[in-house]
């Protein structure tokens, strides 16, 4: 709770808040009593940040991008998503959410699947082909519309849901571990697609991750975190240029946020031991 | 080339050499004068099984292996079968020896079929179905050898020749009775039956008190026993098939309206919560998330209530129905000891009763292709 450094001065200058939380706190009520996942949280997420979020498991990264989509509620303090609450926010589709998994539902093509959010939202069909088309683009997954996930590789089939979260074009798009599950290289790979998605779409992005490398890669910002109970412990920065092709990580500059990163998990480690 | 002799053609040659000290195979009918005939039946029987193993020693193709096989043993069993079909109980131990070497050489065929792998889909759909009727021909070839060649009575086990003879003279009584309880009673009553069990499930769904009330009801109606049920239907919906359309229904909705639950409650939280992302409606969830997730369990279901549509409308014929009706005709030919006429009604009743179920498995392989189940082992 010594740490909120959650309004850094010189980037608040001119970009409007898309979300701000102040004081947030959740508490599961469990069968072992209660459980504090978030406790006292202030932070304060610009339009065009690329924002991570990194801490060990349990230190309710997961629960603070949840709430953000009124997935889960909380109960302490308040937070706003481009001055709504988090259930008005999710009612207007302010945003797109990449799970830690693809779910892509196996009996739609991959088309179908992407058209899914345009469905609900009720586009028309012309304007669902065109989004269709525009978002698996993006992705680079032209030609594989009428292939079923199951015929895909996990790479693609991640791909495949990061192009569903952007067909309604929600200028927030929030990622809890989306590259979790795939391998090394994989991962490079959807990183380096990642950060230029984001500097062509300007979108405000929200990522969940554990790999201190990938936080690093990807953000304008680093939040870390820290469990029992899940507070901020440290935000930093990143002095990192825009454009970052991937030989980036072996650059000094690179390797001393890394080391910031880790110093800062390493506090909140030492905090149960 | 010549390759080692295949285990059942040994044993088939063995069995034929057996054979030849217990001749004559069958006992010459009195009325039988010409006994030359039974040895020209007899020389083409063993030139039939011999010219089967021969092939299956020395023919190269599997495929023209196979063939020769199926013809050989085959017509051997056909020939073998002119021996007792004069009169019943003539079959003596020769003839059982022979016909087990029929047997041996058939099921190499098998063995041997069942190694191709065909290219084309034609011939994978072909094989698919040679191979179980080679299967059922020979139940029904032991079948009739038994009852044939020991004379048992008929009014026990009738052999399967006779009760073929039957079904196609008594077709178009048959028909009627097929009409009346498959097209009117068991057609009706499935229909009904499931798609008031969907229906319901979806209501339990959507509304919590209807869950609590309506579970545990449906559970009780399943107890109900039929035989109890049949008759009250009967005076309520009268003789016609409206009773055993009802009796159907009872029989069907629960066990729709448990495994429809219990799809809906298959899908994930995460897939759960990607709806909620998206601000979906409880319907819109309905609709595009959890009855497709649901699609398994219901056709599980669909498949269950063939089989019980079935026997539920032929066991309520047994309580009061006009003169037509498969139940009907089975309980009063019992009555009449005309037990072939009873075979064929069963028969009859087998063939469509897996004709309708593998009508709706096919309907589930197309609707419900993406299942792990169908989708060859992909992930």
């Amino acid at each position: 709770m010594d740490m909120q450094a959650s309004q850094p001065s010189h980037a608040t200058v001119s970009a409007p808040s898309v979300i701000s939380a102040a004081g947030l706190g959740l508490t599961f009520q469990t069968n072992d009593g209660p459980v504090r996942a978030l406790s006292d949280v202030n932070l304060t997420i610009n339009k065009g940040e690329f924002v991570s979020f990194i801490g060990p498991s349990g230190c309710g990264k997961t629960t603070f991008l949840r709430v953000i989509a009124d997935l889960e509620q909380p109960t302490d303090g308040t937070i706003s998503i481009n001055g709504m609450s988090p259930r008005e926010a999710r009612e207007r589709r302010a945003y797109g959410y990449v799970f830690q998994a693809a779910a892509l539902y196996p009996w739609r093509t991959i088309e179908k699947n992407v058209a899914l959010p345009l469905e609900i939202m009720g586009f028309s069909d012309a304007e669902k082909r065109e989004r269709i088309a525009r978002t698996l683009a993006l992705v680079n997954l032209t030609g594989f519309e009428k292939k079923f996930p199951w015929q895909l590789s996990g790479g693609m089939q991640q791909r495949a849901s990061i192009a569903r979260a952007l067909s309604f074009d929600a200028d927030l798009l929030l990622m809890d571990e989306p590259f979790g599950a795939l391998d090394e290289i994989v991962r490079d790979h959807l990183n380096e697609q990642l950060l230029q998605l984001w500097a062509r779409t300007e979108k405000t992005i929200c990522f969940v991750t554990h790999s201190i490398p990938e936080a690093v890669y990807l953000s304008t910002r680093i939040v870390v975190m820290s469990p029992r109970p899940g507070r901020v412990t440290d935000v930093i920065e990143s002095t990192l240029p825009r454009e970052r092709p991937l030989d980036i990580r072996e650059t000094p500059e690179f390797l001393a946020i890394a080391a910031r990163v880790r110093d800062g998990l390493r506090a909140g480690h030492s905090y149960d031991d | 080339m010549m390759r080692a002799l295949s285990w059942q053609s040994l044993v088939a040659v063995l069995l034929l050499l057996a054979a030849l000290f217990q001749l004559p195979l069958a006992n010459v009918p009195i009325a039988m004068t010409a006994p030359a005939v039974a040895w020209t039946t007899l020389i083409l029987v063993y030139g039939f099984l011999l010219a089967g193993i021969g092939a299956d020693t020395f023919m190269r193709s599997r495929l023209w292996r196979g063939i020769v096989l199926f013809l050989c043993a085959h017509l051997a069993t056909v020939f073998l079968f002119t021996l007792i079909s004069d009169e019943n109980g003539l079959a003596r131990p020769g003839f059982y020896v022979v016909l087990a070497a029929c047997w041996l050489l058939a099921w190499r065929c098998v063995e041997i079929l069942s190694g191709l792998q065909p290219r084309s889909r034609a011939g994978r759909i072909i094989l698919a179905l040679i191979i179980p009727a080679i299967f059922g021909a020979w139940i029904l070839i032991i079948w009739e050898a038994v009852t044939r060649g020991l004379g048992i009575p008929f009014i026990l086990l009738p052999p399967p020749s006779a009760v073929f003879t039957k079904l196609i003279f008594s077709l178009s009584v048959i028909a009627a009775d097929v009409n009346q309880t498959i097209f009117k009673a068991v057609l009706a009553g499935y229909l009904m039956g499931c798609a008031s069990g969907f229906v319901a499930a979806i209501l339990a769904d959507r509304f919590p008190f209807m869950r609590r009330g309506l579970l545990p009801i449906g559970n009780l109606v399943s107890a109900l026993p039929m035989i109890g049920i049949a008759p009250i239907m009967v005076m309520w919906f009268g003789f016609d098939w409206q009773s055993k359309a009802a009796v159907v229904v009872i029989m069907t909705f629960f066990p729709m309206l448990v495994n429809t639950v219990a799809g809906l409650a298959v899908t994930s939280t995460m897939e759960r919560d990607l709806m909620r992302t998206y601000a979906a409606g409880y319907w819109q969830t309905l609709f595009k998330l959890r009855l497709p997730a649901a699609g398994p369990f219901v056709f599980n279901a669909l498949k269950i209530n063939s089989t019980l549509a079935l026997i539920g409308a032929i066991v309520a014929e047994f309580f009061g129905t006009p003169v037509v009706g498969m139940g009907f005709r089975i309980s009063t030919e019992v009555g009449r000891m005309n037990v072939d006429m009873v075979w064929a009604e069963i028969a009859v009743a087998a063939i469509i009763g897996s004709l309708f179920y593998g009508g709706v498995a096919l309907v589930e392989r197309a609707v419900t292709f993406w299942h792990p189940s169908f989708r060859n082992g992909k992930a």
